[in-house]
């Protein structure tokens, strides 16, 4: 095993066809339009706790995923908005979890932080920094396991995100150096939006400048793209996950994303200035894909408008959904999916609303 | 119980309880550290390599937060890992996996992910190893809900129990002890389950309910034993999970004798003891006589010395004398 893949940073870009970089780009827009009235729900106190939005990251979640099969297991972080809608969450039961609601993905048990989407895959939102590193080692695990032992003939890999803040969690490296010595296929996927809160990465993270060394320390390739180009995202994962689902092996993957918005909520941003912000800012994910495919004749203004009006109006769909569905009743709703067989006073599980029927296929509106 | 003439050790029992379900469902695991190629850091998983593999009989190396994570993580899959930690007392650097994730995935996830995963290892002082490795941490982990504890005293229980933990789609953390490792006892070859939530009348007695769990049971067989002989019968019971509580059986016996001491090898202070105790007030106020008496470890950490860590433990002599004065006859 090499360790690190030199060609991965350097190789050329393969091109995608349009339709797919058109599918890529309502999928960003989508998570744009999502997160923009997120802020708006929260400002009218509708949404409640810690809320973190992923304005500016989209072309990570977008690209990354894009490169995985649809069974490859997906987990994150609490900045989670972006993975679950890319993986193929409906908005409608995104929002009504941050809604606090019974039609949400968790039942409105796990709130923004901890969005889980079983039928695609996705393994959740956790909010304990570097806590889902050791849990994505697990999947990985799994799927290997199930493979080898349970001999079900399929190669899967797991796609375990993080946030440059995990890198300093300890978490993060014994799941990297476990991911390595048991040889599991997961790829590590370091979301470097160069800030922890307000916490600018040199200050926190030795070697900032050069983060192959961490992949390098535990004998795994390192892969890097610019995660404003989703298209550089696709295909540098693309190869990351080709080599990793044939290898069985981890792999690390740097992509140098930006946040727009405020760590959180609640946040004054006095650690950057607004010149750095607005810079990111002129290199918007979504901005470059949309003038790319206008240039090339794939897009024109019309069309970007239609594609506009449509992630509206599923958002705002989705904002009524989320207000119409039911408060929880805490007689209920309480006691219950706390253990799945029941006793003393806990009740029973049951799946959400959601896992009724498959992804993509929406239930008609009474 | 079946009567059994086989009389086989604690460790052998979980050993058995472990391959028994391996062979039964290839979805469970073992993974630890030194569990494989050196059989166990207590012999506890010897042999398990030879007869399953490599690849589930799984040696770690020293990452507690790392492969319980993965334990977890493979559990959300829909494996059925049994993750051993060498001690309970390095559990404590796996606590975010082992309290935030494992107990709390199935509410969190509003009933899509649950978490079949047993967590087990040893328990208690093992005798001089100080305040590092000399953890009970049924007091601290008891306060999460999710998880289930079980806490076997005896080799018969030990194999029952964990065959129903490694089966149960909850997490379930197995509190072993090393003191107890080499205890024999009756072990039927045929196959059985212990249900979780129901206590073990060990002994039968009309004076005074003593309650307890793991070792700590023996400390009161040896009382009671020893109290027989003035005339005092004490009932034990081992309640043998400690999550869920099986509050029934101690009520009941309390109505019937009317006085009732708890033993408890964690600190008082929020303990195991202190919650069947007021348990018991809230349900038989009425029939109790005294108050309830706790026995647990004294409020300090666990000392190296020999006879400051003895003056720490619970053991009989605290008991009888415990027994006596709920009794008023002290
Ligand atoms: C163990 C732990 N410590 C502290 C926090 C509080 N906290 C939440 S997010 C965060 C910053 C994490 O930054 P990063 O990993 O870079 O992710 P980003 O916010 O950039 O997506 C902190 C300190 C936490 N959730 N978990
Ligand atoms: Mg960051």
């Amino acid at each position: 095993m090499t360790m690190t893949d030199p060609q991965a940073v350097t190789q050329p870009v393969e091109r995608v066809n349009a339709t797919t970089r058109l599918k890529w780009l309502r999928d960003m827009m989508l998570i744009r339009e999502f997160e923009l009235r997120t802020m708006q729900a929260y400002q009218e106190a509708k949404i409640g706790g810690f809320c973190h939005v992923y304005i500016g990251q989209e072309a990570c979640a977008v690209g990354c995923i894009a490169a995985t099969n649809p069974d490859d297991p997906v987990i994150t972080a609490y900045r989670d908005h972006g993975h679950a809608l890319a993986r193929g969450m409906e908005s409608r039961y995104a929002m009504a979890e941050m809604f606090g609601r019974v039609g949400g993905c968790a039942k409105g048990k796990g709130g923004s932080m901890h969005l889980f989407d079983k039928r695609t895959h996705f393994y959740g939102g956790h909010a304990i920094v570097g806590g889902q590193n050791p849990l994505g080692i697990g999947l990985a695990f799994a799927t290997k396991y199930e493979n080898e032992v349970l001999g079900e003939g399929r190669k899967r890999i797991t796609l375990c995100f993080l946030g440059d803040g995990a890198l300093n969690q300890g978490a993060l490296h014994e799941a990297m150096n476990l991911a390595t010595v048991l040889e599991l296929p997961c790829i590590f996927v370091l979301e470097n939006n160069r800030y922890s809160m307000g916490t600018a990465i040199e200050r926190g993270t030795s070697m900032a400048h050069d983060l192959s060394v961490k992949a390098a320390a535990y004998g795994m390739p390192y892969y890097q793209a610019d995660g404003m180009d989703v298209c550089a995202v696709y295909n540098t994962m693309k190869r990351a996950v080709d080599r990793a689902r044939t290898e069985q092996f981890p792999a690390f993957a740097e992509i140098k994303t930006y946040r727009f918005k405020g760590h959180s909520m609640s946040d004054p941003q006095k650690y950057r200035s607004k010149d750095e912000v607005s810079e990111y800012e002129d290199n918007d994910p979504i901005r470059q894909l949309a003038s790319v495919l206008t240039k090339s004749g794939d897009l024109n203004d019309k069309a970007f408008k239609a594609m506009s009006q449509s992630v509206r109006d599923e958002v705002r769909d989705a904002i009524k959904w989320a207000e119409q569905s039911p408060e929880p009743d805490p007689s209920v709703d309480l006691y219950g999916d706390v253990v799945t067989e029941p006793f003393g006073e806990y009740g029973s599980t049951s799946l959400p609303e959601m896992c009724d029927h498959e992804p993509g296929d929406l239930p008609a509106d009474e | 119980m079946a009567v059994a003439s086989r009389q086989i050790q604690y460790r052998e029992a979980l050993r058995e309880a472990m391959s028994e379900e391996m062979r039964r469902d290839k979805r469970v695991f073992l993974m630890g550290e030194e569990v494989a190629q050196y059989q166990g850091a207590y012999k506890v998983s010897q042999g398990m390599l030879e007869e399953f593999g490599d690849k589930r009989v799984i040696d770690t190396p020293i990452s507690e937060n790392g492969f319980a994570g993965l334990g977890i993580g493979a559990a959300m899959m829909g494996l059925r890992p049994i993750i051993e930690f060498m001690s309970w007392s390095f559990s404590l650097v796996a606590a975010d996996q082992i309290l935030n994730n494992a107990p709390k995935m199935l509410y969190m996830s509003g009933g899509q992910f649950a978490c079949p995963i047993v967590f087990r290892g040893n328990d208690g002082a093992g005798g001089q190893l100080g305040s590092t490795h000399s953890w009970t941490v049924e007091g601290l982990f008891a306060n999460v809900p999710g998880l289930r504890i079980a806490i076997p005293s005896t080799p018969y229980d030990a194999k029952g129990l964990l065959k129903t933990a490694i089966r149960c789609n909850d997490p379930v953390f197995f509190l072993e002890s090393e003191r107890m490792l080499g205890n024999k006892g009756p072990v039927p070859e045929e196959e059985y389950l212990i249900p979780f939530g129901v206590a073990d009348i060990k002994r039968t007695g009309k004076d005074c309910t003593l309650v307890s769990f793991g070792r700590p049971v023996h400390f009161c067989l040896e009382a009671a034993e020893k109290l027989a002989e003035e005339g005092i019968e004490c009932e034990v019971i081992d309640g043998r999970t400690i999550r869920p509580l099986d509050i029934d059986t101690i009520v009941e016996s309390v109505k019937k004798t009317n006085y009732c001491v708890v033993v408890d090898q964690s600190w008082p202070f929020g303990s195991v003891a202190s919650e069947v105790a007021t348990q018991v007030y809230e349900r038989a106020m009425d029939y109790l006589d005294n108050r309830v008496f706790r026995v647990c470890s004294d409020d300090v950490p666990a000392p190296y010395s020999k006879v400051l860590e003895q003056a720490m433990l619970p053991n009989p002599g605290k008991i009888i004398k415990a027994v006596k004065q709920a009794m008023y006859l002290e």
